[in-house]
């Protein structure tokens, strides 16, 4: 497979995955070992001061995985940008994954205030993956602002729904000149194949993952489809057509 | 002294570093970023003083999308 490169580093996989909603930490662990991703997202939270548990980090080797410490849980630029800041302090690669998500019902990215985190977040020096709505003109800004990728959501996060917002990352594929990672909703192999099909450039899944009794398989299931669906890509799928073309030859039929 | 944490009051007995506290609350430093009256600290300064109504933000990394 060819590599999937951001900001000048190479990674042989094209799936990232989240470490969210897993039922246990092994768990979460066999599915990203599964999967092969070698991009995992984090997110930042106050600890519990009566009853601390144990630190994610121990169960995620840093030599497999590159960090991607998210802003979630940020409802405008400033509290996305102090997450950011406080992830890199946190000794992690100045990488970050921007959401500012205010509304918690359907989780829908803000565009006006992931792009004034993006332009600050690039200047300070972050390779800047921002999580946003499928608008190509968006896309553009933000392309223009700095950041590595772009990051345009299927569905809302958690739903499963697939690649609701299809003709959109089509638009936006065809215009990006940065990599561009399908994130939120994709729910089934299926989703992350077709989103490769169409010549995104990664896919982000979380919620498939853990939502599942066996989310080993499932990162499995994931990989593949997300290969699947590259390799179709690099081939070139054919066109589509209203009538019929045979596929057989329509000559020397047995009949008079 | 009353520090205030992850916006809870409680107190402890003054004087009081960064490194003391977090052995106090059996917390690894390696493990937790700190917030004190919003500044980020870094890990040289854990030996910083607390002062009477500090605010300290006590953040660690968990599971997320």
């Amino acid at each position: 497979m060819d590599k999937l490169v951001i900001a000048g580093r190479e990674f042989s996989s094209r799936l990232m995955v989240g470490t969210g909603k897993f039922a246990s930490n092994q768990a979460m662990v066999d599915a990203m070992e599964h999967s092969g991703s070698e991009i995992v997202t984090v997110a930042l939270r106050r600890v519990d001061i009566d009853n601390p548990e144990d630190s994610l980090l121990t169960h995620i080797d840093r030599n497999r995985y590159l960090l991607l410490p998210n802003t979630s849980g940020a409802r405008d630029a400033e509290e996305a940008i102090r997450l950011a800041r406080l992830a890199r302090s946190a000794g992690c690669e100045p990488w970050i994954k921007l959401e500012v998500t205010p509304d918690p019902y359907y989780l829908l990215p803000d565009p006006i205030e992931t792009l004034k985190a993006a332009e600050v977040l690039v200047k300070e020096g972050f390779v800047v993956l921002p999580y946003m709505p499928a608008d190509p003109v968006l896309a553009k800004h933000l392309e223009e602002a700095g950041t590595a990728t772009v990051m345009p959501l299927g569905a809302p996060i958690g739903t499963n729904r697939g690649l609701r917002t299809r003709d959109h990352i089509a638009i936006i594929i065809e215009q990006a000149k940065v990599p561009v990672v399908v994130d939120a909703g994709l729910g089934a192999p299926s989703h992350a194949a077709e989103a490769m099909e169409m010549g995104a450039d990664a896919v982000l899944v979380n919620t498939a993952l853990a939502d599942t009794p066996d989310p080993a398989a499932m990162g499995r299931a994931f990989k593949k489809g997300v290969e699947a669906g590259r390799e179709a890509y690099l081939a070139g799928l054919g066109p589509q057509r209203n009538k019929a073309e045979a596929s057989s030859p329509l000559t020397g039929f047995l009949r008079d | 002294m009353q520090l205030k944490i992850n916006g809870q009051s409680r107190s402890f007995d003054s004087p009081l570093t960064i490194i003391q506290l977090l052995q106090q609350l059996e917390l690894s430093p390696e493990r937790v970023v700190i917030e004190l009256n919003k500044k980020i600290l870094t890990a040289e300064a854990h030996d910083t003083a607390l002062n009477e109504g500090d605010n300290l933000e006590i953040i660690q990394f968990v599971g997320g999308g």
